[in-house]
């Protein structure tokens, strides 16, 4: 009998050249069935047609930096309107010799936030880091010491206010939002219906209502000749509003610790305070970490809607420049400027959610 | 200590109240108004009172949440079964869609619709008129719409009328299937009842077709019916926005659902839209609507953004209220109770579905 030994190694068939690489691709991605082909030709005629007008008004046709009277007779975007008036959109009624100090206030906020992006960064030390550049900020803001001129709040405008008024809104929204959640779990019947009734009440209505509130009611409360500038108030109704979002998310993760948690710790004999902050805290803050995330960017695009109670934000600022008869009529070149700003900000936040996400569902 | 608080803070603003002589309590709505409103559904003159304004921004309100939410459901949805099609260049779009969107205030995509309108558009001597019937300038949208007929009336009767037998013959269907095994076209007979009676009604009348063309007379538009740039700049913004929202929940939703779910319903022979209605959207729908109804009550929130783009919503009305009347204690208190009405009616709505829905396990 003749054993049968392979001498060579076999053909090695390939697959069929239309089943890899790009028309590999191309085929199961675009044009898998009859429906799919359908879409992909109906998408690309709507790109053909969409994308080089667009492309030739947004760039080929535009004017960069021109006055607004050759920007009339353009066929194109006029971004002049944001190369002739950016400083004041950004920066709004701060002393114009003065603008370096909210740009250098800017770029601390960023790199404290480039820096807060690595959990591992997330030390005590670094948490004094955070309090002093805040304060720093408030300081290259306000000015009045070693001969900085002071600038009064009510100069503040654009993107500082903008981010003055999500950062400090979230930082104190924050701690209060952790009490309201704690309230709610409470079992004195009276901080518990207390804590539901605010949480329930701020979600049930739009921020706007509080806005109106706080440039409408809050003066009423306070005594005559006490006055507190339009600034402080909106963000005391940002806070108010955010911290009953926040409390709800939070409320999350506090329900999501098992009971064996509370019962370990109370077996070791910690005290109620002790349990919250060693044990429950730490572990339920974690869970909430991307909902979190995302209350922070709702907060930061309904920052916006201080325009409503006349504050100084990139948008209003944005509105003055077009209220000018010169620049008039060349809104969209604008909107589009000022939504290019919000959506980098938002889109960056998104994504580190859902970087930390993965990270966290991977460490659990 | 709490209540110190809450006497101190009443007490300043009691004062405050009096130094300022403004009245206090709800007595001036019934006093004349004397602003005018754009777009009222009910009759509305500066002589009416204040309460009937706020009625009218009520209406208005609901106005814009009704016809926004009906097309919010259908964009959201189409983007989101977009965002999971085996086709490459279509996810990709929805999901660049879905991204932009959530990302830019809704605030701004209002003002940037407007600007869009009241800008870009031409005046109606210029009207842009892309199919017959249709025109569009900076005065708004104007469509012809059928002549109106006494048919109408009868034919929503006849809608009412078929939407009541439709749910009515569901039910018995499911008691018989439920006894018999027999499976009835539910389905079909529903959707015949429901479009064949008001369409016999209108048969019945002789099928007037006669249309009321807008025509431009002088500088403006006459007959047709016109939508307001505010009202479509709003509706645009709302919608575009909140789709964004919905079509991430869609999602969610369907991926929610096994994959072995499908291939289980398929192996026993159900047909592809049986595998759709018993088995996929019934498990996809527990998972969608809860945070479906809360992106809907979103919806109805940021449609208080109307006061920026001078749409007469209710907090605008409310607004202009508190402007002339300076009562802003009531004027907040008012926008705030009707908001809380329509969350809170949505959340009891949620917790009956989600008791309905609640998984029965034995």
């Amino acid at each position: 009998m003749e054993a049968y030994v392979q001498q060579k190694p076999g053909e090695v068939l390939k697959p069929p050249v239309t089943s890899v690489g790009v028309i590999g691709w191309v085929k199961s991605n675009l044009f898998n069935g009859w429906f799919n082909s359908l879409l992909t030709i109906v998408t690309l005629y709507f790109f053909w047609k969409v994308i080089p007008p667009l492309v030739r008004w947004a760039f080929i046709d535009s004017v960069w930096n021109t006055t607004g009277a050759v920007c009339r007779g353009a066929d194109g975007a006029c971004w002049s309107i944001i190369a002739t008036n950016f400083r004041f959109i950004l920066f709004g009624f701060f002393p114009y010799d003065q603008q370096w100090r909210p740009l250098i206030a800017i770029l601390i906020l960023c790199g404290l936030l480039f820096y807060s992006r690595d959990r591992n960064h997330w030390t005590k030390h670094f948490g004094y880091a955070w309090i002093i550049g805040l304060v720093v900020m408030g300081f290259l803001m306000r000015g009045g010491l070693f001969g900085l001129p002071s600038v009064e709040p009510t100069q503040w405008g654009g993107l500082p206010l903008t981010l003055l008024l999500s950062v400090f809104g979230l930082t104190i929204a924050y701690p209060l939002g952790v009490i309201l959640a704690l309230g709610r779990q409470s079992k004195l019947p009276v901080i518990k219906w207390l804590c539901v009734v605010y949480i329930e009440l701020i979600r049930g209505v739009p921020l706007i209502s509080l806005l109106f509130m706080s440039s409408f009611i809050f003066p009423l409360f306070l005594p005559e000749g006490v006055n507190f500038p339009s600034i402080l108030r909106a963000l005391v109704a940002i806070i108010l509003f955010t911290a009953a979002y926040i409390a709800e998310v939070v409320r999350g993760g506090l329900q999501g610790m098992s009971r064996g948690q509370y019962e370990a710790a109370e077996s070791i004999g910690l005290n109620y305070y002790l349990t919250m902050r060693l044990i429950i805290l730490p572990q339920a803050l974690k869970i909430v970490i991307p909902p979190t995330v995302s209350i922070l960017i709702s907060a930061f695009k309904d920052t916006s809607l201080v325009v409503i109670i006349a504050l100084w934000d990139l948008l209003k600022t944005t509105q003055s420049v077009l209220s000018n008869p010169e620049w008039m009529g060349f809104s969209r070149e604008a909107y589009i400027f000022v939504a290019i700003l919000y959506f980098l900000g938002c889109f960056s936040m998104a994504n580190y959610s859902r970087k930390l996400e993965k990270e966290l569902s991977r460490e659990n | 200590m709490v209540g110190l608080l809450a006497y101190y803070l009443i007490s300043n603003t009691l004062t405050n109240l009096e130094r300022q002589s403004v009245a206090t309590g709800f007595g001036f709505l019934n006093k004349e108004s004397s602003f005018e409103i754009g777009e009222s559904l009910i009759p509305y003159s500066a002589a009416s009172s204040y309460g009937r304004a706020l009625i009218v921004g009520a209406l208005n309100t609901l106005k814009v949440a009704f016809i926004g939410i009906v097309a919010t459901l259908i964009l959201g949805t189409i983007v989101g079964v977009a965002r999971l099609s085996t086709n490459w260049l279509v996810s990709k779009l929805a999901s660049i869609y879905i991204e932009v969107m959530q990302d830019i205030p809704i605030l701004l995509q209002l003002f940037f619709w407007y600007a869009i309108f009241y800008e870009s558009l031409p005046s109606p001597r210029q009207a842009l008129n892309p199919i017959t019937g249709l025109f569009l300038c900076n005065r708004g949208v104007i469509f012809a719409v059928p002549q109106s007929h006494p048919a109408h009336k009868y034919m929503l009767l006849a809608l009412i009328a078929g939407l009541i037998g439709a749910y009515l013959f569901r039910r018995w269907a499911k008691r018989r299937q439920d006894a018999t095994g027999k499976i009835l076209p539910v389905f079909r007979v529903s959707i015949g009842v429901i479009i064949g009676l008001p369409l016999i009604v209108w048969l019945a009348f002789g099928a007037p077709v006669k249309m009321n063309v807008p025509q431009l007379v002088g500088f403006n538009f006459l007959g047709g019916l016109t939508l307001s740039p505010e009202f479509i700049a709003l509706l645009l913004g709302l919608v575009l926005y909140t789709a964004a929202f919905v079509a991430e929940v869609v999602r969610a939703g369907i991926q929610s659902v096994g994959k072995g779910q499908r291939e289980a319903a398929m192996s026993i022979a159900l047909k592809p839209y049986q595998v759709l209605n018993l088995v996929i959207l019934p498990q996809a729908l527990r998972v969608i609507i809860p945070p479906l109804t809360s992106q809907m009550l979103n919806l109805t929130k940021n449609s208080s953004l109307a006061v920026a783009i001078g749409f007469p919503d209710f907090v605008s009305v409310a607004n202009t209220t508190i402007n002339q009347t300076g009562q802003s204690i009531e004027g907040v208190a008012l926008i705030m109770a009707v908001y809380l009405f329509f969350s809170l009616s949505t959340s009891a709505f949620m917790n009956w579905y989600n008791k309905k829905v609640k998984l029965v396990e034995r």
